[in-house]
């Protein structure tokens, strides 16, 4: 699996862009989408201007000033937080732009005549038009095959460089603008428009250009916008309480009270939570066509996983030697090593390598061996050498080779071989019969715990196989997922989605041919595999680069930490404003009734100093938090309650104490420095 | 503190929440059309009132019938107080009120509030008294706990495109659980020596052989009702520490767990509504744990005592100050704590004579919104609100977008609980700092300082939580209370349950998703206590900065040596 390069998260150039960014982002007009900063931004504006007046008038104006800086700085600090992580989306944009050179496309005007073609620019091109595109080519922009097989390098939408076969016809029959063709022509249907190319998808989604607010953020944001209306209504109601009481509250004072009391340090991350999130996937190889689809993944209980290459390994492996009676397990063993030598397929190798590390067999291929390869008439491989001729191949085709009907016990081995869902081979010396090779589809270590954890976290794994019942039963009993859908075909893929559904859960699963299409569209994620046909593609809501199944279980994940991330951050913003009443209140009632000085708990130097360090802290702790925004809070599958006890004591818990020490400790370093203590 | 007052207490939660869990599953059997031992009066009542019992009502017709109800009687009610000279049962011919007192008294009646800006025994008739304020009593209690219902039934199923039928509802809470409530406990009170009559006072001759008027009426079965279907609305302006309303210790207790009952019930039916009963348990636990500091933090505070008091040597043991000596500290403070967490607003002392924390404790959980277990119904939707904020707040931490019972919680329920909260917010702290800062306000004050502005701040809390418990200290019938506080009730009652039925809506129609071990948990302590967290930190700190101005720094001036 290639990854982009990792971008770290002090890059002096992307911090550098960002805190000239975070400076623009200041326009009132674009931050009121963040009502929480638009509204700080506001009150910092009018802080400033009492300030201001208070120079003027020739009143002491330090105070004023020092306040309005800071909710200047808490609202370039949240602006700044949304700028880096969106430099870090651009720049991994910037290396997808450079693929996406002006390339001229050579348009055809009639598809029989593949000579005649009128060079076109690639940004001209439409959706249905036919181009041809030789070795050498850059594909001018997305399509779909319909002539000719040809060798394509993808490397820069996927970062893979060894080049990937695409033909007409089949599921390999997509291609993505900007890649390049290394061998051969093909003839290709334009699919994409220009500017709506993936790759330019793919380039808006990095960037955050086209960033659309996810339905869980649309309501994170209302619930903040509800929070500050209400604190609003709080602290401008104060005044009156204030004027019976006979207290004058300033501007500065007021505006401090509130600005803490908001959930600025949530409302200043959140965008840049969602970015991150957004990155995080795509630094992952896989985009996602739309935010929604990060958090559905997050939500999924039910993973539709392939057998192959997912749960098993995909190749088979021999797993036994099966001597008919009469041979000894050790003489079989060897001329399995014999019959194997010169094949060079993955289940040759593990025949190999079985062989040597169960019964210690290490032969190199003598200098008169003959190979004798595999062929589609015999079904039969192996090895001539010094007399004797060593076969191996399906059992048919070995018993047919030998003429003779099978013993017994042989056919009782070769019978128990298939119920364990395994595939035997036959292995003849000399005319022959031996004795069996057990070759099994091996269940990747580790993935058994893997799904059990999963399960700890609520998520049912369905193997999907094109195996018959009882093959796929072992297996799924071996890989230890919950259930598995035998004989599979997109009918009753799509059955099994929509029956899981009606249950009441939310389905991922991965595809890649067009028959898988509806299913994909079916599934609450759909994931896509890059090499899979445009119809796959357009179906599923996330595409995996790498076109690697297995990646559907940290796709979950990813969504699930952005999701943790979120919480665990707006759960902390809002703990947080138990002590900062307990710093502003007395300050700003004290010289009402200095009794109330009682409340001071944390013994703060002087109001003045007070009221500044609750204002400093609520601005730094936004900076504080911005590494943790954007790589996000480790998940870890330990199930619901637990992961809820664990986050609820860091970031309730912690939230609730963590300020009284900041807010301490910075109106000690106020005293320090005899600043307005 | 004494091991006997924590006992008292104690004895109180025991009663309290014993009986609620087999009057709990007996709601849910109501909600569910189950309970059917007067089939025939239900039945003709329906027939009567030409309701179609089978027809099933969407957020909105709910909704829209539960107004048009209100509206109707709240007309009905104005009707009655303003023209009561000329109504029957009026043996003292009691002038009719003026139209904002009337206002103020239907809004306060129809909301299940029961803030009394009047003087019963001089400015309302028996009659109004039974066919005004004591049928309000029923039918506010029964569209509360209606309300409920429709909330829990959107939780019972996926795709619902119906919350139940209001009229039903309402029917059959009233049949089914006030009434007879009402009659078992009245005929308990008549035996404990309530009087039930139609006179409406007795001449006495006092030892100068001069007359006074002792009033008396139908006070049994009102003050039955007053607390079962937590409104509050004394017969008498004395309220439950009148020896009528409230004759003895053993009735104090009646009335303490009669007013608590149904509102830790409630949570219980939703458990067997939803079938998950520790779902009802955990929302029952937050009420509980709640209801508990607050009472034992009232009686330590009264406990205690008032430190000036005790310096000068006038104080025997707490601050027995507006207490009455039948119940005692720990009774009254419980009562009182009882009453002003059920928005029944009944009590049997009075919180103006209470130490400035004492009287701090109940008007802070009023604020809190009135959950613990709040009003009949309307604590129990409340909760509900929380719930979904703490799963919205919390629940992300799990990595799963926020769900409560399957249902997911998205930006339109956001929207309608923050309107809600608003609307809570709103009318407490601006009508309050509103009134301070106005001279008609500040004039209805009895006491200066930081007691004054409790006392007005106790007022608008009670009225927009529809509690209507008074700090009394207040001269409450001025144009702009009479009018502010009434707008304050029926906003506070209105402006947030029509949002919640529309939550209610919401939710109903999404899909039930399973549960699994993934799915946040929404049952056990810890649940409850981020409940309880979310509860105070959203519901309550808001008003922390008014709070502290109020009873807090009159606290601390108290042991500074200054009284207000």
């Amino acid at each position: 699996m290639s990854k982009a390069e990792t971008i770290s998260l002090f890059d002096a150039g992307i911090i550098r862009r960002a805190a000239f960014d975070s400076l623009s982002k200041l326009n009132p007009v674009t931050l009121a989408r963040n009502p929480v900063i638009f509204v700080t931004e506001i009150v910092a504006a009018l802080v400033t201007a009492t300030g201001i007046e208070a120079i003027i008038t020739n009143h002491p104006a330090g105070f004023s000033l020092t306040i309005a800086a800071w909710l200047w700085l808490t609202v370039i600090f949240a602006t700044f937080a949304e700028a880096v992580a969106e430099g870090r989306g651009r720049a991994r944009a910037e290396s997808l732009r450079r693929a996406r050179s002006d390339t001229m496309a050579k348009l055809l005007l009639d598809p029989r005549e593949r000579v005649i073609f009128k060079p076109t620019p690639a940004t001209d091109l439409r959706r249905g038009d036919l181009v041809l595109v030789e070795a050498g080519d850059l594909i001018p922009s997305d399509g779909e095959i319909i002539e000719g097989v040809a060798s394509v390098n993808e490397s820069a939408v996927t970062g893979e460089s060894a080049p990937v076969v695409r033909e007409a016809g089949g599921d390999r029959s997509a291609v993505t603008g900007g890649t390049l063709v290394v061998s051969d022509w093909l003839v290709i249907s334009i699919t994409a428009d220009a500017g709506s190319t993936f790759l330019d998808r793919m380039i808006a989604l990095v960037e955050g250009a086209e960033r659309r607010k996810t339905p869980n953020e649309i309501a994170l944001n209302i619930l903040l916008a509800g929070l500050t209306i209400v604190f609003l209504v709080a602290v401008v109601t104060l005044v009156g309480f204030g004027q019976y009481s006979g207290t004058r509250f300033s501007i500065p004072v007021l505006a401090a009270l509130l600005v803490c009391l908001i959930p600025t340090t949530i409302g200043g991350l959140l965008s840049a939570i969602g970015i991150a999130g957004m990155d995080r996937l795509v630094r992952f190889n896989v985009v996602a066509t739309s935010g929604r689809a990060v958090e559905a993944a997050g939500d999924v209980d039910a993973l539709l996983l392939d057998k192959t290459g997912t749960i098993t390994f995909g190749n088979r492996m021999a797993s036994g030697f099966y001597p008919i009676p009469g041979v000894n397990e050790r003489s079989l063993a060897e001329a399995c090593v014999m019959a194997s030598l010169g094949d060079d397929t993955p289940e040759g190798r593990s025949i190999l390598s079985f062989a040597r590390d169960r019964y210690g067999i290490n032969i190199t291929a003598p200098s008169d061996a003959i190979i004798i390869p595999f062929s589609a008439n015999t079904r039969m491989s192996g090895v001539d050498t010094g007399g004797k001729s060593y076969r191996k191949g399906a059992v048919d085709s070995v018993l047919a080779a030998l003429g003779a009907t099978a013993e017994p016990a042989f056919t009782e081995s070769i019978a128990r071989i298939a119920r364990a869902g395994s595939t035997p081979l036959a292995v003849m010396a000399d005319g022959k019969l031996l004795g069996a090779i057990e070759l099994k589809d091996i269940v990747k270590p580790g993935i058994k715990e893997r799904f059990a954890a999963l399960r700890t976290m609520g998520i049912r794994t369905i193997m999907v196989t094109g195996d018959n019942r009882i093959t796929a039963a072992t297996i799924a009993a071996e890989a230890g997922v919950d259930d598995y859908i035998a004989e599979a075909n997109p009918q009753n893929k799509l059955d099994y989605i929509r029956k899981v559904q009606g249950e009441g859960r939310l389905v991922a699963m991965c595809g890649d041919g067009t028959n898988d299409a509806p299913a994909l569209a079916q599934a609450d994620v759909g994931v896509a595999m890059q090499t899979g046909t445009q119809a796959a593609r357009e179906a599923g809501n996330m595409v995996d680069l790498d076109s690697d199944p297995t990646k559907l279980i940290e796709i979950v994940e990813i969504g699930k930490q952005l999701l943790i991330t979120r919480g665990a951050l707006t759960t902390f913003s809002i703990a947080n404003d138990i002590s900062k009443y307990f710093a502003i209140l007395p300050a700003i009632f004290i010289a009402t009734y200095p009794q109330l000085g009682a409340l001071n708990v944390m013994r703060l130097n002087t109001p003045q100093s007070a009221i500044l360090s609750a204002v400093i802290f609520n601005a730094l702790i936004i900076v504080v938090l911005v590494p943790l925004a954007l790589h996000g809070v480790k998940f870890r599958a330990i199930g619901a309650a637990a992961l809820l006890k664990r986050n609820l004591l860091i970031y309730g818990l912690g939230g609730i104490v963590a300020p009284f020490v900041g807010i301490k400790l910075i109106d000690m370093i106020l005293g320090l420095f005899h600043i307005f203590s | 503190m004494t091991i006997d007052g924590l006992l008292y207490i104690a004895l109180v939660f025991a009663l309290v929440l014993g009986a609620a869990f087999p009057l709990g599953r007996y709601i849910a059997a109501i909600f569910e059309g189950r309970v059917t031992w007067l089939r025939p009066v239900e039945t003709g009542f329906y027939r009567l009132a030409g309701i179609e019992e089978a027809r099933q009502m969407g957020w909105q017709s709910y909704a829209i019938a539960l107004l048009l109800l209100s509206v109707i009687h709240f007309g009905l009610l104005y009707a009655i107080l303003r023209l009561q000279y000329y109504l029957p049962f009026n043996p003292l011919h009691i002038a009719g009120m003026s139209p904002r007192l009337a206002f103020n008294t239907a809004a306060s009646f129809t909301t299940n509030t029961n803030w009394q800006a009047y003087v019963p025994e001089q400015q309302i008739s028996n009659g109004a008294q039974m066919i005004g304020l004591c049928v309000h009593m029923f039918l506010s209690a029964a569209a509360g706990i209606a309300a409920a219902g429709a909330v829990m039934r959107a939780f019972t199923g996926s795709g619902l495109k119906t919350l139940g039928n209001f009229y039903t509802d309402l029917t059959r809470v009233t049949l089914y659980l006030l009434i007879p409530g009402a009659l078992i406990t009245a005929t308990l009170l008549v035996l404990a020596g309530a009087p039930q009559t139609f006179a409406q006072a007795i001449q006495l001759h006092t030892l100068q052989s001069g007359a006074q008027p002792l009033a008396i009426g139908p006070v049994a079965f009102q003050e039955a009702i007053k607390e079962f279907g937590t409104n509050g609305g004394g017969f008498f302006n004395a309220n439950s520490a009148h020896p009528f309303e409230n004759p003895n210790a053993w009735t104090n207790l009646l009335e303490n767990w009669l007013l608590l009952v149904i509102g830790f019930a409630l949570p219980i039916a939703f458990g067997h509504m939803v079938k998950d009963k520790s779902q009802g348990r955990t929302l029952m636990a937050a009420m509980a744990i709640i209801l508990a500091l607050g009472c034992v933090g009232a009686y330590a505070a009264e406990a205690t005592g008032n430190p000036l008091q005790t310096a000068a040597g006038v104080q025997a043991s707490g601050n027995w100050e507006g207490k009455e000596m039948r119940f005692g500290i720990p009774a009254s403070t419980t009562f009182n704590v009882s009453a002003t967490c059920t928005s029944t607003g009944a009590v049997d002392s009075f919180a103006d004579s209470y130490t400035p924390l004492g009287g701090a404790i109940p008007m802070f959980l009023m604020q809190l919104g009135e959950v613990t277990p709040g009003g009949v119904g309307s604590g129990f939707y409340t909760i509900i609100v929380f719930a979904l904020l703490s799963v919205f707040v919390a629940g992300l931490m799990v990595g799963r977008t926020p769900e409560y019972l399957g249902k997911k919680v998205q930006a339109k329920e956001i929207k309608l609980a923050m309107l809600g909260v608003l609307i809570l917010t709103l009318f407490i702290l601006a009508g309050a700092g509103f009134s301070l800062i106005t001279s008609s306000g500040v004039g209805s004050l009895a006491n200066a300082g930081p007691h004054g502005l409790s006392e007005m701040l106790y007022a608008w809390t009670s009225a927009t939580e529809n509690n209507g418990s008074a700090f009394a200290g207040i001269s409450a019938d001025t144009k702009l209370l009479d009018y502010g506080l009434g707008a304050a009730m029926l906003f506070g009652r209105f402006a947030f349950m029509v949002p919640i039925l529309a939550i209610a809506g919401s939710l109903a129609a999404k899909p039930k998703l399973a549960e699994s071990a993934g799915t946040f948990p929404t049952t056990g302590p810890l649940f409850t206590f981020l409940l309880i967290g979310v509860i105070i930190i959203l519901g309550g700190l808001q008003f922390m900065p008014a709070d502290t101005l109020g009873p807090l720094a009159e606290h601390f001036l108290l042991y500074a040596g200054k009284s207000f």
